[in-house]
């Protein structure tokens, strides 16, 4: 099998390098036949690395211990799911999975547009198959999964070698979560090739209209989907499994997956700008190449140990083979850009602060800005040891400081936006759509204000801060002073878009007799990407309000014998038991503790600390009681040494739920975005109206 | 036209100007120097004002709990001099320590060095020495995975 695996990766390179240059030669001599041939070899590269990518997947089911990375990432007693899932456990085998998605995504592509775009299309295979060619050289060359494990005898000849059984997937990795967040990940990540691909298949072919920004709408959108998803299962899982208590630390590789989400949340915004009104081609080219170069710097940054992080996988020698493939890419794009310029001209100019155009320039700029500032963070240690010679660090305050001003704009716009007119609000539409919505969000805030959220600290004059800005004040922002903001605008934008719904279904249930859930729905699947585009605002918002519930955070840790309480605000825990478990895989401290919430008994807690015998690793597992107001999240941290107390740690996270949450029905209002519009039936409706979903439809064909 | 593009150009500056603002703050505020054991020993007096990160691997059996804090010693091989230098941490984080703070552990420690000399540190991140090092230990060599 590895022999089959090894061909099939081999013939891979050379299928998608003649369909590289079958494509290419074929447009320069305008011969048909060469360019279907072309295309027909890109759905070849697809079954190849396909073949190979089944092939590494049996030998990790029948457990091949002869192959070195089945034996590093597998074992004989692992469950079948986890042996599947640890083929992307280790570097050689999810390098292989992203290129294996590649071409997934490439056949697709072909495929959907068979006879379509006929001269776009060869250059989007060109584009799509040379990505390819990197990530099949890589497998081939430098990273290979089917390298055999020798001994090298005294006399220095290498003997095959197979070890007994092979040294088990990180238990880390042993969770159903971390098992299905790779491969999310990359469905998100490699999506943004297709429109990368089209954009600089446009610039090749001149045809700069909006075509490939109709076409490849849809996959930008499953893109963005998957990246999303995978981002919060990954803050989920550091949530549940960790045991540190937070979702999101801003580690180099959680910022690696969120740099090309910020981008390619911009560009998803702002390519309506130019659907509508031929405005920001020129940036929404840099935008999507941005996105794409981001999504290779993020698996750059996670593979090659550039910067140091928890997480990221071992230092290895294909970093500069990536960073490579990133310069000759970005800069080949952005010269094509620069050349092709003259066939981007703007079709409008920007006429007033105050309109739709504007919020979606303003939502970019802030996006770019918070995208600039986590590159910044992230990248400072190799930054200044290159220009000073000194790593320096920067953490979590750092990027809290500048994103968390950001993200309360960005959630303002996300309110504002939508309702604006395009060219120019009139005063008057302004005080019709935000009026209700900023008097109930202010009389929100009033309350919670009252209630103590928000205040400012007034602090003594040796801890005001250096900065002369908080010298004049008297006082730092603190964070549940930013909360306060961050719930205010929340408020703001669900009153906004609830009433988006509540106008558009009491509109359309008066005209056509349906009852108003009836009218909600079927308003949503006539005009799916608006109403769709609203619920997943909607999702924002929850997500934020949960996001907010972070400045609220408390913990406390105790040492506690059977018997002994810990408080915890309203809560009280009492260790009932303690003691230990030993099964086959490990051995475990245990406790068992009762939780009160004002006196009356809600829930046992089992925190737990495991050591696992084959790979000697301890693990926390962590114990929740998880309500919409708050999660108590309890840690066994440790024993103390006589073994008779316990060191509980007790954490008190507000609204961590609504984070998960939110980010469902973000996902879902993309999903509805995603659904074609449904016809009307018989109602007579405005031209305009009219004219919108034409468009709408022939972007669909 | 120009007045109206003046204003986009304003809003977007002051924007961009206030970010940078809090950006360079909370850069002052969060700064620490990355080094290595050694590097912290040849940095002399400045090391006492510095906010560090210090890197090194927790030597076997140094790890004594004392309720809360954790004292523990990381080491670090120089790699030209082959002489091993060590520092004494004291953990005193609101965070449990990461489940992969073992012996032989590669120790990230976060915080300031005490006069006495030891390290005091509240924050600690920590990665499992790597499997590769103990295979060669054993004599078992592999093809390809240098």
């Amino acid at each position: 099998m590895a022999q089959l695996g090894q061909f099939a990766l081999a013939l891979a390179f050379v299928v998608t390098a003649y369909s590289i240059v079958a494509s290419l030669v074929g447009i320069r001599f305008k011969n048909d036949k060469l360019i279907d041939s072309g295309r027909n070899a890109a759905v070849g590269a697809f079954v190849c690395v396909t073949t190979t990518f089944v092939c590494l997947a049996y030998l990790f089911i029948v457990s091949d211990f002869s192959i070195n990375y089945v034996a590093q990432h597998s074992n004989r007693d692992l469950p079948l799911y986890f042996k599947i899932s640890a083929i992307w456990g280790g570097q050689e085998g999810s390098l292989l999975f992203w290129g294996w998605i590649l071409t997934v995504y490439s056949a697709l592509v072909v495929i959907q547009n068979w006879r379509k775009h006929s001269a776009m299309m060869p250059y989007v295979t060109a584009v799509l198959m040379s990505t390819s060619l990197f990530f099949t050289s890589m497998h081939l060359f430098v990273a290979n999964p089917f390298n055999q494990i020798v001994t090298v005898q005294a006399s220095g000849a290498r003997v095959p070698f197979v070890p007994a059984d092979g040294e088990g997937l990180n238990p880390l990795l042993q969770y159903i979560l971390n098992a299905i967040h790779p491969p999310i990940m990359y469905l998100g990540l490699v999506g943004f090739a297709v429109p990368f691909a089209f954009a600089v298949a446009a610039m090749l072919s001149r045809q700069l209209g909006d075509t490939w920004i109709r076409t490849t709408r849809r996959w930008t959108m499953v893109a963005w989907f998957f990246l999303g998803t995978a981002i919060l299962l990954g803050g989920k899982w550091a949530y549940v499994e960790l045991g540190w208590g937070g979702f999101w630390g801003w580690d180099p590789v959680e910022n690696a997956s969120l740099m090309p989400w910020l981008i390619g949340t911009a560009f998803l915004h702002s390519v309506m700008v130019q659907e509508k009104k031929g405005m920001l081609k020129v940036w929404n080219m840099v935008l999507i190449i941005m996105t794409y170069i981001m999504c290779i710097f993020g698996t750059f940054l996670t593979r090659s140990g550039v910067v140091s992080s928890v997480h990221a996988f071992a230092q290895s020698s294909i970093g500069g083979y990536f960073a490579a493939y990133i310069v000759v890419a970005l800069s080949g794009a952005l010269y094509l850009l620069f050349d092709r310029l003259p066939y981007l001209k703007s079709e409008n100019q920007m006429e007033s602060l105050v309109s739709r155009e504007s919020s979606f320039m303003f939502n970019n700029l802030i996006l770019l800005a918070a995208c600039f500032a986590v590159f910044w963070g992230t990248m400072f240690p190799v930054i200044s040891e290159a220009v000073k010679g000194v790593k320096i660090t920067v953490s979590a305050p750092f990027f809290n400081k500048v994103n968390v001003p950001i993200a309360i704009l960005l959630m303002f716009l996300t309110g504002v936006g939508p309702l604006l007119a395009w060219r120019k609000a009139s005063t008057n539409s302004l005080k019709r759509n935000f009026l209700w919505p900023a008097g109930i969000a202010l009389a929100a805030g009033a309350g919670l204000f009252i209630r103590g959220v928000g205040r400012p600290v007034l602090k003594a004059p040796e801890e005001v801060g250096q900065s002369i800005l908080q010298k004049v004040l008297g006082y730092s922002f603190t964070s549940s002073f930013y909360a306060l903001g961050a719930l205010v605008v929340s408020v703001f934008v669900a009153v906004t878009v609830i009433r988006e719904f509540y106008k558009g279904a009491k509109a359309r249930s008066s005209g056509t007799g349906e009852n108003f859930l009836e009218a909600v729905v079927n308003l949503t699947l006539r005009n799916t990407r608006r109403y769709g585009g609203y619920v997943a605002h909607l999702g924002f918002v929850l997500l934020f309000i949960g996001w907010a519930g972070q400045a609220f955070t408390t913990d406390t840790s105790s040492e506690a014998a059977i018997g002994d309480t810990i408080a915890m605000r309203q809560y009280v825990l009492r260790v009932d038991k303690l003691g230990v478990e030993d099964t086959p895989n490990y051995s475990s401290q245990k406790a068992s503790v009762s939780l009160f919430e004002d006196g009356r008994k809600v829930a046992v807690l089992y925190p737990e600390r495991r050591v696992y015998k084959a790979s000697n690793q301890p693990t926390t597992e962590v114990s929740i009681w998880s309500t919409l107001k708050e999660d108590v999240y309890v840690v066994f941290a440790g024993g103390t040494r006589d073994g008779k107390k316990a060191i509980i740690q007790v954490y008190y996270n507000p609204l961590v739920m609504w984070v998960w949450i939110g980010g469902i029905v973000l996902g879902l209002g993309t999903l509805i975005a995603l659904l074609p519009n449904k016809k009307a039936v018989s109602r007579k409706r405005p031209r305009a109206d009219q004219s919108e979903e034409r468009k709408e439809a022939e972007a669909k064909v | 036209m120009k007045r109206k593009q003046l204003k986009f150009l304003v809003g977007s500056l002051v924007i961009v100007l206030t970010l940078a603002y809090l950006g360079f703050s909370g850069y002052q505020e969060s700064k620490a120097y990355y080094q290595t054991v050694t590097e912290l020993y040849a940095s002399k007096e400045k090391a006492y004002e510095r906010r560090l990160k210090v890197a090194g691997d927790v030597v076997p059996g140094s790890i004594q709990r004392e309720g809360k804090v954790i004292n523990f010693v990381i080491s670090q091989e120089d790699q030209q001099t082959k002489k091993v230098q060590t520092l004494a941490v004291q953990y005193v984080g609101t965070d449990a320590p990461p489940d992969t703070f073992v012996d032989r552990a590669q120790a990230v420690v976060e915080g300031k060095l005490g006069q006495d000399g030891v390290f005091v540190a509240n924050k600690m991140q920590a990665k499992c020495a790597s499997k590769y090092e103990k295979e060669s230990a054993a004599g078992v060599k592999r093809n390809g995975a240098e």
